[in-house]
């Protein structure tokens, strides 16, 4: 089975560029010119250097002990929280920024939803001392200030987004809308695998760094390449793109991908496309999206602003129709709780994002002792007002009592938490300030 | 014979084609507009079908749009009041739309509605050139719908020539590399695009359109095509003060006048 996209552009029936001719030019030049830049010797030589040097990459694949014997599993974490601006976003950011050079574009575009793509963007465009537009919802301004401040610190311009719903959808129409007005001088750099081709191809091939890695670095802690299961969030799907990359062609590796279920499908408040979803186009992409009965495109919800988005890259949605990977979904009380239980095991503050890979351990069905591997996105200190509200939420409840499956002794693990049973919620907020700048 | 063929047979200057949105500025007054149009010399008229994510649109029609879709535009709606239009209305109506939401519909059934009510012809700014002449070609042209493909500043001579073959009515020359009533008015480098391209000597008409605005922009840009297209304009107009009636002859007069 061939996972790849066809010279066409699609996935399947998934892909493909549907943009208005105003768009058609750079698309087409983009598409030309690709693949053949990033095979050339000098881009494949700097984008190396700088994942290991700037980024920090390989980034570690870290046995979970607790994890492991909490579940009785054996659970890695593929850490790209521990990136330079703590997600995997770098990866693609970083390869796009050399790509734009090549292309001899001097003017960045970009959007974001939690401020995490923005960032990454940010900071490749300082470097490279490229001027740097992001588009921005204005609610996701008004509730990610510090990543706003961060970008424009790095010298961008954020640019609050008013049309819509004021959110990630909202901003990747406004980017598109820029790109249109000026075509010459402009690079789109898209965060996710969605989007015209070639971006959904591009991005993964940037991305899927990660899945290299986990290969040589499962082959040196565990004997095999081969772990029996690999678990991402998706919401465009790009760390999950990067993350299964190398192993599509691995038919014994189980793939899974946690979508975002906001507050539960029945409610209708969800961000679970794959579920809720139809086939449709957005941002120039035939794909599965949230769609009314009259093609109108449907606002998502998830607690994460990062998987806050109706659709889904048109790579997963053909893994999906030719059953490659299975889909779970994660509610945000879900992944707030899988949350809690990384950083209480671990000490490891996961993105809320991340949260809904972690969930799926209590979620799936897994052989005992299988090597589950979580592609741990990114890091949780843009998090810490959700996480805190969590918490005096639940100041009532143990929330790690929960017994996993196949788990006898799973209370042992329990012991020592505190946590929250009393009166006074835990006061975390010292820890998000370690991650401030 | 289709109405847009008719059209540019009887008339090949200073064409003028209005654009606005299904459902704005009220609920119900969209055949109202399109009579109105007709009765104050439009020569041909572009029905927006209002889409939750118009890619290719400035703010005046993604505001109509939006309005448009919280008063209940819907595709279907659309087509239901349009079922006896062509009890009064002579000129040729064009759909203009977004290709989920025709996606949505069902291509065929779209097009089996369209010639049910005579609808002429279809602008869908997102579908391109290429999944229209392998996957809708036939469909279109069994039901008798003229689909209208864009060409802007950027477009080469090769593709030109490619529009050129698979348009069946005329050619939408968007002005400058722009999104809808982003900009007004027309700069050199337009200028000699719509040159270079009335140099060519397209065998299918060519309408000019985005950043038409007023009498000025309409005669510039018919000097060099067969007319143009106005669209965030008359939507700003349709806001104005007074009666429906009254706010369209205002803005056709000092269009036309």
């Amino acid at each position: 089975m061939d996972y790849q996209v066809n010279n066409n552009g699609y996935y399947g029936k998934f892909g493909g560029a549907f943009v208005p001719e105003m768009l058609y030019p750079n698309v087409k030049h983009l598409e030309a010119n690709y693949l053949k830049i990033m095979q050339s010797a000098s881009f494949k030589n700097e984008f190396t250097e700088l994942l290991k040097h700037y980024v920090g990459r390989p980034s570690p694949l870290y046995f979970s002990n607790r994890l492991s014997e909490r579940y009785q599993l054996n659970v890695y974490l593929k850490r790209e929280d521990l990136n330079h601006t703590g997600s995997h976003k770098i990866n693609n950011t970083i390869g796009q920024i050399l790509m734009a050079r090549h292309l001899g574009k001097k003017r960045i575009i970009a959007e974001t939803g939690a401020g995490q793509h923005g960032v990454a963007t940010a900071t490749v465009c300082a470097r490279e001392g490229l001027e740097c537009i992001v588009f921005m919802g204005a609610t996701d301004v008004a509730r990610q200030q510090p990543n706003v401040e961060k970008m424009e610190m790095l010298g961008a311009t954020v640019i609050p987004v008013q049309s819509g719903n004021k959110t990630l959808k909202d901003a990747t129409n406004e980017a598109i809308r820029d790109w249109i007005n000026h075509p010459d001088e402009t690079h789109y750099i898209i965060g996710s695998v969605v989007g015209p081709h070639p971006y959904p191809d591009m991005v993964a091939r940037f991305q899927s760094v990660i899945s290299a890695e986990m290969k040589t670095q499962l082959r040196e802690q565990t004997g095999s390449p081969l772990p029996d299961t690999i678990i991402a969030c998706v919401g465009g799907g790009s760390n999950a793109a990067g993350a299964f990359y190398h192993y599509l062609n691995e038919p014994k590796v189980r793939l899974i991908a946690v979508e975002a279920d906001g507050k539960g499908l029945e409610t209708g408040q969800t961000a679970a496309t794959i579920a809720a979803g139809s086939v449709g186009i957005i941002h120039g992409s035939m794909t599965l999206l949230m769609q009314t009965n009259d093609g109108q495109i449907i606002e998502p919800y998830s607690l994460s602003a990062g998987l806050d988005y109706p659709g889904i890259g048109p790579l997963h949605a053909h893994l999906y129709d030719a059953k490659r990977v299975e889909f779970l979904r994660a509610t945000d009380n879900e992944a707030l709780e899988a949350a809690f239980e990384l950083t209480r095991f671990e000490g490891i503050i996961p993105a809320l994002e991340s949260a809904h890979a972690l969930a799926a351990l209590k979620k799936g069905t897994f052989k005992p002792n299988e090597t589950v591997v979580i592609n741990l996105s990114g890091r949780g200190d843009k998090d810490m007002e959700a996480y805190r509200n969590f918490m005096k939420s639940q100041k009532d409840k143990n929330l790690l009592l929960h017994k996993p499956i196949s788990n006898p002794n799973a209370e042992v693990y329990t012991r020592g938490f505190s946590f929250p049973n009393n009166s006074q919620p835990l006061d975390l907020s010292p820890m998000g300030g370690l991650f401030v700048p | 014979m289709n109405r847009i063929n008719e059209l540019f047979q009887s008339k090949n200057k200073n064409i003028l084609s209005v654009y606005f949105t299904a459902g704005y500025p009220e609920a119900e007054t969209t055949v109202e507009i399109i009579k109105e149009l007709e009765a104050n010399g439009a020569d041909m008229i572009e029905i927006g079908i209002p889409f939750s994510d118009p890619l290719a649109d400035g703010p005046v029609i993604q505001q109509s749009s939006q309005q448009a879709l919280a008063q209940g535009m819907s595709l279907k709606k659309l087509l239901s009041e349009l079922t006896s239009i062509r009890q009064n209305v002579k000129i040729p109506l064009l759909l203009m739309g977004y290709f989920n939401v025709i996606l949505h519909f069902g291509v065929e059934n779209f097009c089996k509605a369209l010639e049910k009510i005579g609808i002429d012809g279809v602008i869908i700014p997102d579908l391109p050139l290429e999944v229209y002449e392998n996957s809708y070609a036939k469909l279109f042209q069994k039901h008798g719908i003229i689909p209208v493909f864009l060409i802007t500043p950027g477009t080469d001579e090769t593709r030109i020539r490619k529009t050129e073959t698979l348009s069946k009515g005329f050619i939408y020359m968007v002005s400058s590399a722009s999104t809808t009533g982003t900009k007004s008015g027309f700069d050199h480098s337009s200028i000699d695009y719509f040159k270079r391209i009335a140099g060519m000597s397209l065998k299918v008409p060519v309408l000019t359109g985005f950043g038409i605005s007023n009498k000025s922009t309409f005669e510039q840009a018919s000097q060099y095509s067969s007319g143009a297209i106005v669209g965030s304009a008359f939507i700003k107009a349709l806001d104005k003060p007074g009666s429906l009636s009254e706010r369209i002859q205002g803005f056709m007069r000092q269009l036309r006048n």
